[in-house]
């Protein structure tokens, strides 16, 4: 059912029809496209002591797949991830939370230092 | 939290986030990218097939490499997607759509009806990601992990950027045209996503505002109702649902172009993971490749005479050669040539081979493009994971 659901989309020209999957007809451009896109489809972060706060500073933007997709990066490289999403796109994660989340990356997405 | 919620209820469910995104990701196939952390669900998005998610939100779709068999042109329902700030429209009003052209003698509001009074051209060309195939990077490197399929081939139609430009009249002075989508961040403390080209290459003839992907409009995913097309260029400059065309009096400095999206400026844009203090440059024309489409690394195939066939492509110079390799790279035949949808586009190639019964053989191509450049079997390297381009091999057992 849910599939379905996401996978739904209506386009309007001078009236409506429903199109699921790929449009078989030429539409013209100037309709309405609307979609829904899906949530959070992967397995979400992993329960370990901290999620709450990655969850809270990290789902803002982006989904968990972020995370969970990358090779096991080292404590080194998660702390470079982190501060890269509070200096080059502006996360407002407080200072003190930082060791937190880093902890968490590479305690449940990473491994040791080379 | 709050939007998070809100996009759950959206997708019909209002309950816990863990045991909820658990419990959808078990209605989906997985699949197994081949390294580490390689596990994707297979989703149909909206107009969309059941793609290769990487990332949900923003949504990042992989193409499934078996579509590139399917034929030269990649289907717009699997037409990779990749986006990088999460406010993306959902419902957009075409005819109520118009792309600004600021910064010029004249300022336009253009429509999508105004933009076909330009002449139509139309052009067939790969839009290739900048990071297509970053998982195969050794050491790998942090970022989108994608496998070989950040890439697609359609025929583009639109009006000519140069014709638009023409109209708004450039100023003397004028040094790039930058770019910008509806998309937005879903901080307004993260940087908008905003490309620019300098102006030579914005008023390249093949540069065009398309409005057709494959005779058809562009899927919301892939920009509708416009996306700028740059042929041979890497597609960061491709800019979806683009908004705003604005002429620049400077180079610009925006975080996109001055820090994101760079290579070394370095002999094939590669360094060592322990170099450090280069110049960078933005990243801009995609390097030779090839692959192919009907073998896939670990394959059995039978002892008989047998077709192998892929795809070459290059940044528009035009493929001159694609060898094939059926001892690992050591010794190189002329694979045949097929038909020449133009410059841009995958140009494919095919070839007969006799394996031998009971034996492993590795295959390999390397495309010649028409400039001389040619496919090494070393992969290069840098930090951000752009521009993979090496010989692709695949090793497989004779049935």
């Amino acid at each position: 059912m849910k599939r379905f659901a996401l996978a739904a989309i209506t386009i309007t020209i001078a009236g409506s029809l429903l199109v699921s999957g790929a449009a078989k007809k030429p539409v013209a451009p100037g309709s309405v496209v609307k979609i829904a896109l899906p949530g959070d489809l992967d397995f979400g972060f992993k329960n370990a002591p901290d999620v709450q706060i990655v969850q809270i500073n990290c789902l803002t933007c982006h989904s968990s797949a972020y995370v969970s997709t990358q090779p096991r990066l080292s404590h080194d490289q998660w702390t470079a991830e982190v501060t890269k999403m509070q200096h080059a796109y502006g996360a407002p994660i407080a200072e003190s939370d930082v060791p937190k989340i880093v902890a968490y990356l590479t305690a449940n997405y990473g491994k040791a230092n080379p | 939290m709050q939007k998070r919620s809100q996009f759950l209820m959206g997708a019909g469910c209002a309950v816990g986030t863990l045991a909820l995104t658990r419990a959808a990701n078990a209605a989906y196939p997985q699949i197994m990218q081949p390294f580490e952390s390689g596990a994707r669900p297979l989703v149909a998005f909206p107009q969309k097939r059941p793609l290769i998610v990487l990332t949900p939100r923003p949504p990042q779709l992989e193409t499934p490499f078996a579509v590139f068999d399917e034929g030269v042109l990649t289907p717009n329902d699997a037409f990779f997607v990749r986006w990088h700030n999460a406010d993306i429209p959902t419902t957009i009003d075409g005819a109520a759509h118009r792309v600004a052209v600021t910064g010029t003698e004249r300022t336009l509001h253009l429509s999508i009806a105004d933009l076909k009074t330009f002449e139509p051209v139309e052009v067939i060309a790969v839009n290739q990601c900048s990071g297509n195939s970053r998982g195969f990077f050794g050491p790998r490197v942090p970022g989108g992990q994608w496998t070989n399929g950040a890439m697609g081939n359609a025929r583009w139609k639109g009006a000519r950027l140069r014709d638009i430009l023409a109209k708004a009249g450039l100023k003397a002075g004028t040094k790039q045209i930058q770019f910008d989508g509806l998309d937005r961040p879903a901080l307004s403390t993260t940087p908008d996503f905003l490309k620019s080209l300098d102006v030579d290459v914005a008023r390249d003839e093949n540069v065009i505002v398309a409005y057709e992907m494959n005779g058809f409009p562009l899927p919301l995913l892939n920009g509708f109702p416009v996306r700028l097309v740059v042929p041979g260029w890497y597609s960061t400059y491709w800019v979806k649902m683009l908004s705003h065309i604005e002429a620049l009096d400077h180079i610009d400095d925006n975080f996109w172009m001055k820090t994101a999206y760079r290579v070394p400026a370095t002999p094939y844009n590669s360094v060592a993971p322990t170099d450090k203090g280069y110049r960078t440059v933005p990243i801009s024309t995609m390097v030779v490749r090839s692959f192919l489409t009907n073998v896939r690394d670990g394959d059995v195939l039978a002892s008989k005479m047998q077709e192998i066939r892929g795809i070459a492509f290059d940044k528009g110079t035009g493929i001159a050669k694609v060898e094939y390799s059926i001892d690992g790279g050591t010794t190189w035949s002329d694979a045949s040539l097929g038909r020449d949808f133009g410059r841009f586009s995958f140009r494919p190639f095919r070839a007969e081979i006799l394996p031998k019964p009971g034996t492993t053989m590795t295959l390999a191509t390397r495309a010649t493009a028409a400039d001389g450049s040619i496919q090494i079997a070393t992969p290069i390297w840098m930090p951000a994971g752009y521009q993979r381009n090496s010989i692709e091999t695949y090793k497989v057992t004779i049935a």
